[in-house]
């Protein structure tokens, strides 16, 4: 839990199948899907698996670690809740989902693709939290 | 099914800041296109647009008077009317209607209708788990895109560059083109133009222009009768991909199985094409367009587009018009490589015409990479 507050200015709507993830999110806990038939790992959750189409899946949490597949400094905001600049980046997860999320506090030297990366939170004005990432430092 | 069918006629709307209404456009570049084919409103039996609104085939079809036997509203962003190409071959071929026209318009700059956040429907899996973050749809894929693509083939943001300097250079010679009087552009200009999202400046972004266009699509044997030597459609192919910015690997793009599928529909490949007009939305768009096409392999494309076979005078002329960065991007710009490449077939394309091109390849990208298709156009044979 972190004292940062996304600027959101539209909430997420959670729904039949979301909803136990964003409630998870509140006590800092990233869910992933997990199919029961074929064990694959998917995110964003859904009501059956990408890969064998199974409608059984089960909630694991993620380790919260993974790498940079790629990274962009926004420097124009899409609405004046963002205040710029920050990062939106792609992190593969070590259990194999990739999922879009932020980089916070990364200097420009350790902003690379590539980079190792740990979980961190902000939260949201409604009480959920929003998953962040920040570089894994080297020590 | 081997679908013998050729575009007829060709045209665009009025370009650049119009300050005329989406349907107006559509008319203009409906009536140039028909009045082109030395055809009539009466003739017209089959309509494939998008953009214009919920029912956007519906709407142009009761704007132009008429009840088409058949109809397309596909909506895949800028690939879309590549992909109608391959739709109204089909629905001749079966006898579904005999004289299609493809039409988009937009006054997307006259209005201010356009918003660096996209339009995501807060019912969908990206409003839960992207838009939180604040990505620019679609700028913020296409510079992930970009940022991967520099980094595993040890390239930069010049190289990214090369492709808006190429596309000015044409625009040059296009009277139609937004930035025709604008001079020539240099690398230097690109890199120095504001960071939108990186490594994507503005100068690597697609103009936000009006325009629009219109192709009408017949059989190959009706063709031969009409005003032009007929266009034929030699081969085409699509692919979907994706619509969150999570869940493909953001290369190689879908690029590749659709023109894999329209070279192999054709019998031909890369090495038959005389003129290429590719969705150039932000250059890197355009970087990946032709290593998965085909025409150069992977982390070569930049080297290719800063080589002379690409510009006037060379064999391998890409994006003639100036395209979405130099000459007009209304949102959808598919249906411009189509009136482009129509042109350049016909020897109709002036200053900027190739020599004697024999088959010219429309690629159309909309969305976020999403969609994908190839269309392979040829002189009449
Ligand atoms: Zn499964």
């Amino acid at each position: 839990m972190t004292d940062r507050v996304a600027p959101l200015s539209v909430h997420p709507i959670p729904d039949e199948i979301t909803g136990p993830w964003w409630e998870a999110t509140r006590e800092s806990c990233l869910l992933l899907q997990r199919c029961v038939g074929c064990s694959h790992v998917q995110h964003y959750p859904r009501a059956m698996c990408t890969k064998c189409a199974g409608t059984d899946l089960e909630w694991i949490e993620a380790q919260g670690i993974g790498t940079i597949d790629s990274f962009t400094i926004v420097q124009r905001p899409p609405s004046p809740a963002f205040e710029v600049p920050y990062v939106i980046a792609r992190v593969c997860l070590a259990e194999g989902p990739t999922m879009l999320t932020k980089i916070i506090d990364a200097t420009d030297e350790e902003l690379v693709c590539d980079a190792t990366v740990s979980l961190d939170w902000e939260m949201l004005s409604d009480g959920h939290q929003l998953p962040i990432f920040r570089i894994t430092n080297p020590q | 099914m081997t679908a013998l069918t050729a575009i007829v006629g060709a045209a665009e709307s009025d370009l650049g800041v119009t300050n005329a209404s989406i349907l107006t456009l559509q008319s203009q570049a409906i009536t140039r296109a028909l009045a082109d084919a030395g055809l009539k409103i009466s003739d017209v039996d089959g309509l494939a647009t998008s953009g214009v609104s919920r029912f956007s085939a519906t709407q142009v079809a009761d704007y132009l008077g008429i009840q088409p036997s058949w109809c397309d509203s596909t909506f895949a962003g800028g690939s879309a009317y590549e992909m109608y190409v391959a739709r109204a071959s089909q629905a001749i071929a079966a006898g579904q209607a005999s004289t299609i026209v493809i039409s988009f318009a937009s006054n997307q700059r006259s209005a201010r209708s356009r918003s660096l956040g996209g339009v995501v429907e807060s019912h969908t899996p990206e409003a839960q788990f992207e838009s939180p973050y604040g990505p620019l749809y679609p700028l913020s894929y296409y510079a992930m895109a970009a940022q991967r693509y520099l980094h595993d083939y040890s390239l930069t943001r010049a190289d990214l560059a090369q492709v808006a300097v190429l596309a000015r250079e044409w625009a040059l010679l296009n009277p139609k083109a937004y930035r025709h009087d604008a001079g020539p552009l240099t690398i230097d200009e690109v890199l120095a133009a504001p960071m939108i999202s990186s490594p994507l400046t503005s100068a690597d972004c697609c103009l936000v222009t009006d325009g629009g266009g219109a192709v009408v699509v017949t059989s190959l044997e009706r063709a031969r009768d009409l005003a032009k030597a007929p266009v034929q459609i030699l081969g085409y192919g699509e692919s979907t991909t994706n619509t969150s910015m999570s869940q493909v690997p953001l290369l190689p793009t879908g690029a590749a199985a659709s023109g894999k599928a329209a070279f192999a529909r054709a019998g031909l490949t890369p090495a038959d094409v005389d003129v290429i007009a590719l969705y150039d939305s932000f250059t890197i768009t355009v970087l990946l367009s032709l290593e998965a096409l085909g025409f150069c392999g992977p982390g070569e494309a930049a080297a290719l587009v800063a080589s002379d076979r690409v510009r006037p005078g060379g064999d391998l002329p890409l994006n003639t018009s100036g395209g979405g960065l130099a000459y007009c991007h209304p949102g959808q710009y598919g249906v411009l490589l189509l009136v482009e490449a129509v042109r350049q077939l016909r020897g109709e394309a002036g200053a900027r015409q190739v020599p004697n091109p024999k088959v010219a390849l429309a690629h159309g990208t909309g969305g976020i990479l999403s969609t994908h298709a190839t269309v392979l156009l040829g002189v009449d044979r």
